[in-house]
């Protein structure tokens, strides 16, 4: 009975406690947004993430944490382009917090404020996992991420008027840092233009863009299609006429296509960290590109 | 062109001649005075221009600053409150998300299905293991979107292999509610237990536990209104309830005004680390029945009618656990279910039989009963899944009162086991095989074998927990 009590007192706190808490209680859906959000606002945010590195974003349960976290956040932010598609609308909607909707202040979608890549021309699911909006993953080119930043900052300040000239600040101060280290990314990894690379997901195609990499083909016979051995042995017949460097996958993703092509085609692995946390080096969003220019020259070599 | 401004100015410098004073009049001192207006008119627009010069400088050395700073986003104070991707547009895009769910399946069944029951708990909904040889099974037609800024709308059609179209779902859901309550209205499935609120092509099994066809008739529906309600702590506690016209089974429909059937529900859940999440929950659901009439053998080995009229009382603890190492469940995963039904009924008991009898009696009743499944489902490599499962039902306590002289309180234990496997090559299709042995009346055992397709098309499913 007393443990029931103080359950009941506990329940009685939160719920009186919770609005009471940081300024603004963000709902981030993957790493690269919450640690966004934390570059931006610092202590005035308190930064929940859904999903961790490990996770294929696409692949999430509405699970009742989620439906708990969304129902006291301000603001929930999305990278929106179909990622997300099934499982935040049902988390949003069973939380009953109408703050998040789709379409209000406190809903933001990140690929909305970038340009979206591979829009597909035919859109039929025969084509594989197909996302209408086109490619989701706009976190790996960096600039991508300031062109957010910018567009996240605003949101915040909207949302947290009396912290206004803090966000702009922390803008300013992050963006600064963020343009040098792009620049230093784009020197380092002036080697990278022109390496021929394969990608056992299409999930790179903002990264090989931005540092100007050759995609030969793709593991995968249809985006989100798990590869098999016919699939695999056509791509090693292309690589031998049109040799690559390495293969590329996300940290998330399961090894044993990369190992068997690379085992054969007699190139490197390099297993890239595809968002904060992705491996012991991305620890912030700076950790995150560090790594990766670092895995991409190694395995240019 | 010119002719008609000249009428204007003209007049304008006439009035001028007229009105204003004339200069050759003036003083020094009002010469003196006017320029001095003259000058400090000019020096106070002159310090305005230069304030203005002043802040268009500073704004346009600002944005080369950040311009700079942020080669990439060439436009960012710009973009920053404006989206790039410009929305769709045209009649289309206003067009519902539609989706449509096809089903087929072969089964073979040892026994007739025809002559299914569930020994010792009263028929009702739609029970059973479903016809031999090839079928369809229910294909469903879905459409929802958004009405307008206060509403949501579902509509989940289901057409029948045997060509007859009913309504599976169609509700509104009120989106503006204040205190984060979420109020649905219209048909529904109740959100009692965990599988109930679940379609059918959703299940792991192609068939209901026997728990839920024995207690809810399959799956319970309603007509009514439900609000639910999730506290705002990062703890997931969720309540629900809901009232309705109470015609679904173990009800029934009693043509009266007012409230036919009450439920409340209860949830709670969340991650243990990375791989686990877990959601316990509590139902009861309170419904009544008017001449629910089926037939039942009595101690004579009569075909009799029998029929209650009462309350029915129904309380379920249901559990969900999933793992996936890290959350990632897109090579190998585990998910633990179960159910747990006590129902407890109350009221009249009629029993009629035409045979050499030829009476019907009427007496008080009650009944106590209980059931349970616990199944697993193991996904052990990408797209492959297998599934086990055991079905129990309790007939627990039934009191006939008077009638007991014709009618026997049940005592055979009906139970199930269950496996599969299947084969889920994307989001949108599976195949599954399934095989059962049921055990549904004493002395009969039904061996079960099922295989079955089911095709998704249309706008993406939600991954429902």
């Amino acid at each position: 009975m007393t443990s029931f009590k103080s359950w009941l007192l506990a329940v009685a706190l939160g719920v009186w406690a919770a609005p009471a808490l940081a300024n603004l209680n963000v709902f981030a859906t993957v790493p690269e947004w919450g640690a966004l959000v934390e570059e931006l606002g610092g202590d005035k945010v308190k930064v929940y993430t859904a999903t961790n590195a490990l996770q294929d974003p696409h692949h999430v349960e509405a699970k009742p944490s989620l439906i708990a976290r969304a129902r006291g956040a301000d603001l929930v932010v999305a990278t929106g382009a179909e990622l997300e598609i099934g499982w935040l609308p049902l988390v949003t909607q069973q939380a009953g917090n109408p703050k998040v909707q789709a379409g209000k202040p406190g809903y933001f979608e990140a690929a909305s404020f970038v340009t979206i890549l591979d829009k597909p021309a035919r859109l039929d699911r025969a084509e594989g996992d197909v996302h209408a909006a086109g490619d989701p993953h706009i976190q790996t080119d960096p600039r991508n991420i300031a062109r957010v930043a910018g567009a996240l900052s605003a949101r915040l300040a909207e949302l947290d008027p009396g912290n206004a000239a803090f966000y702009q600040t922390r803008y300013k101060a992050f963006a600064d840092r963020w343009n040098a280290a792009i620049a230093r990314w784009e020197k380092e990894a002036a080697p990278l233009r022109g390496v021929a690379i394969l990608v056992q997901h299409k999930a790179f195609t903002y990264l090989i863009a931005w540092l100007g990499m050759k995609e030969v083909a793709s593991l995968e016979p249809k985006p989100g299609v798990e590869p098999t051995i016919a699939h695999l042995s056509e791509v090693l017949e292309t690589v031998q006429r049109q040799p690559v460097k390495m293969v590329i996958r996300a940290a998330y993703q399961s090894d044993r296509a990369s190992q068997w092509i690379a085992e054969r085609a007699k190139i490197n692995v390099v297993v890239l960290p595809f968002t904060v946390g992705g491996d012991d080096a991305a620890k912030d969003l700076f950790g995150l590109f560090d790594d990766t220019v670092q895995r991409l020259l190694k395995g240019a070599q | 062109m010119a002719k008609p401004s000249l009428l204007p100015r003209a007049l304008s410098v006439a009035l001028a001649l007229l009105l204003s004073p004339p200069l050759y009049a003036a003083s020094d001192a009002e010469v003196a005075e006017i320029r001095e207006q003259i000058r400090q008119i000019r020096e106070s627009y002159e310090a305005r221009l230069q304030a203005l010069e002043q802040r268009l400088k500073d704004a346009e050395a600002a944005r080369v600053k950040e311009a700079t700073a942020a080669p990439a986003a060439a436009a960012a104070p710009l973009a920053a409150a404006a989206p790039i991707s410009s929305p769709a547009s045209g009649i289309a895009a206003f067009n519902p998300a539609i989706s449509a769910v096809l089903q087929g399946r072969y089964a073979n069944l040892s026994q007739d299905p025809e002559k299914f029951s569930i020994a010792g708990f009263a028929p009702g909904g739609d029970i059973g293991p479903g016809r031999r040889g090839f079928s369809l099974s229910e294909s469903e037609l879905a459409i929802s979107a958004n009405v307008d800024h206060l509403f949501a709308g579902n509509l989940i059609v289901s057409l029948t292999p045997e060509n007859t179209v009913s309504v599976e779902e169609a509700y509104g859901v009120y989106t503006a509610a204040p205190y984060g309550l979420v109020p649905k209205f219209g048909r529904f499935f109740s959100g009692l237990g965990y599988m109930n609120e679940q379609h059918q092509h959703a299940w792991d099994f192609i068939d209901a536990p026997l728990a839920y066809q024995a207690f809810l008739g399959g799956q319970y529906g309603n007509d009514g209104l439900q609000v639910k309600w999730v506290a705002p702590i990062d703890q997931f506690l969720e309540f629900g309830a809901e009232v309705g016209n109470g015609d679904s089974f173990p009800g029934s429909a009693r043509n009266k005004n007012g409230v036919g059937s009450g439920v409340v529900y209860a949830h709670t859940g969340g991650d243990i680390g990375a791989s686990h999440s877990l959601r316990v929950g509590i139902s009861y659901l309170q419904t009544r029945a008017r001449d629910r009439d089926y037939s039942q053998l009595d101690r004579a080995g009569n075909d009799a009618q029998v029929g209650f009229n009462g309350t029915s009382h129904v309380a379920i603890a249901d559990f969900i656990w999933k793992y996936a190492p890290n959350g990632n469940a897109q090579n190998t995963n585990f998910k633990l279910q179960g159910e747990y039904f006590w129902r407890r009924e109350s009221g009249d008991f009629t029993y009629d039989v035409d045979g050499a009898l030829g009476l019907t009696n009427t007496s008080a009743y009650t009944s106590r009963q209980t059931g349970w499944y616990l199944q697993g489902v193991y996904q052990f490599m990408p797209y492959w899944r297998a599934g086990v499962r055991y079905d129990r039902l309790d007939p627990g306590h039934v009191n006939y009162g008077a009638n007991a002289a014709y009618l026997e309180s049940p005592a055979f234990h009906p139970e199930r086991y269950t496996l599969m496997v299947d084969y889920t090559p994307s989001e949108f299709s599976r195949v599954r095989l399934q095989w059962g042995q049921s055990k549904t009346q004493a002395g009969v055992t039904d061996n079960q074998l099922f295989l079955q397709y089911i095709l998704t098309l249309g706008a993406h499913g939600a991954h429902k927990f």
